[in-house]
């Protein structure tokens, strides 16, 4: 017990005190999971009003397959980001391996299809309303999805924080393509999961605090968005 | 004035229609010109809607052939709108921007036609309100001041007043008696006989998805040509 309290004591003190080891942490946590989530919104939302929208061969095939991608194991990402990345691979000459890049890189096909995924299944509710009154005014097939995009658009901010949080909170896929290297590649979750095999309980609480804090954060901001919208905008 | 004149008159041959699989409409011949206001009757399931939309081109016949003018694509210069109206999430202008976007209508011209439908329909004060927001009668009202701006050639009418109380139902049919006066032919469906009796040149009987007649409001309201439609008047089912 006397560790327990000991390491929640001087994890307060390193979050406090914003221990510059830590601020380090947690800075490149965010630059690479916000920027990953900004390349998997940027793919996903598109794809997931595309699909919800349009009319094609394998359409039905291809919702259960990117339903299905939402439960993607990061150390299978991991892996094959590995394997793409690695000298040997076919995106070998980028040099991306055990950098940032490569920890954005995996982070955006995690979340890719949960973005995709779960803006489709929002975009089609709406679309299942809208889409006589859009028809009939000749709006096409992608003005429709543009316009469905715009109007749920508080709905997908909540997808879209909801990638960023699986994003953070992943460690598998960016200990295998990052390494875990000290002050280049070390985010918070591989720092959380190092430090606990050391020992070194503190940092690894502190972090822990921060992360939970993040989360909680994103959620309230998720709740807000939503409560305000419909408030605003029915 | 409608903005286009070339989508009438709208001529349907041994049309069927099959939303779903199930045969709704069954050999519908039909001519319907410019100017008038017809009114759709029939009980529930005759097929009223699903004629609507097809004439509106929201549903492609399953057999037969309907011309709108010489074209066989939907033209523009139609317009609907629906029971339940379905309003974006942005404010009342916005919404009607929107229509008058799609319909190539921009700048000076599209803020001026949007204070003109605001002010048709008595929504100008709520200009900026979000349309989501709006009651239940501002929101169909809003989905007319929409048409309004578009200035169609021909207006679908879906049950329009058949969510509202009678107040805003009778401020919906001055409405409708307005764009009317402007040029446009109005093709509406209804269950409220009395606004049929109001608001009808002609009225179209259907049942069982066929069309059993066609007269003049006056003439269909005192003198039935069909067994179906002297029965639907007298209450009974069909």
């Amino acid at each position: 017990m006397n560790t327990i309290s000991e390491s929640l004591a001087l994890a307060a003190g390193l979050v406090t005190h914003f221990d510059a080891n830590l601020v380090d942490v947690v800075a490149l946590s965010l630059r690479v999971s916000l920027t990953a989530t900004f390349f998997a919104a940027y793919l996903g939302l598109p794809i997931g009003a595309a699909i919800a929208v349009g009319r094609f061969p394998g359409r039905p095939t291809l919702i259960v397959v990117l339903n299905a991608l939402m439960g993607l194991p990061p150390v299978v990402v991991g892996l094959v980001v590995y394997l793409l990345l690695s000298r040997a691979g076919p995106l070998g000459s980028f040099g991306l391996l055990f950098t940032p890049g490569a920890m954005i890189v995996a982070q955006t096909i995690l979340i890719t299809p949960i973005i995709a995924a779960l803006s489709r299944q929002i975009v089609a509710d709406a679309w299942s309303e809208y889409r006589e009154q859009l028809t009939s005014l000749g709006a096409g097939t992608h003005r429709a999805a543009m316009t469905l995009l715009w109007d749920t658009r508080f709905s997908l901010a909540v997808v879209v924080l909801a990638g960023f949080g699986r994003a953070i909170a992943e460690v598998g896929a960016v200990m295998i393509v990052g390494g875990n290297i000290a002050g280049v590649t070390r985010v918070m979750t591989t720092t959380i999961a190092l430090e606990t095999s050391k020992g070194d309980l503190p940092l690894a609480l502190a972090l822990g605090m921060v992360l939970i804090a993040i989360v909680l954060l994103l959620n309230t901001a998720a709740h807000l968005t939503r409560e305000w919208a419909r408030a605003r905008f029915g | 004035m409608a903005d286009y004149g070339t989508g009438l008159p709208i001529r349907l041959h041994q049309v069927v229609a099959a939303p779903g699989g199930t045969p709704v409409l069954t050999g519908i011949d039909l001519v319907l010109n410019a100017g008038g206001r017809t009114v759709l009757l029939g009980p529930n399931g005759a097929g009223k809607s699903t004629l609507l939309r097809v004439l509106h081109g929201l549903i492609s016949p399953s057999a037969g052939s309907i011309v709108w003018g010489d074209e066989c694509t939907r033209p523009r210069g139609q317009a609907m709108v629906f029971q339940r109206p379905v309003l974006l999430r942005r404010s009342a202008a916005e919404n009607i921007r929107y229509a008058l976007d799609l319909a190539g209508v921009h700048g000076a011209e599209a803020d001026a036609r949007i204070a003109e439908a605001l002010d048709e329909v008595g929504l100008r004060a709520l200009a900026a309100r979000s349309a989501r927001v709006l009651s239940g009668g501002e929101q169909q009202k809003l989905a007319f001041a929409r048409v309004w701006a578009l200035r169609p050639e021909v207006l679908f009418l879906d049950e329009p007043t058949a969510s509202l109380d009678p107040a805003a139902a009778r401020s919906v049919e001055q409405i409708i008696g307005d764009i009317h006066a402007r040029g446009t032919t109005i093709v509406m469906t209804t269950h409220n006989l009395v606004q049929a009796k109001r608001l009808a040149d002609d009225i179209l009987f259907l049942h069982a998805g066929r069309v059993t007649e066609r007269t003049p409001a006056r003439e269909f309201f005192t003198n039935p040509h069909s067994t179906e439609a002297a029965a639907f008047l007298e209450g009974e089912r069909l």
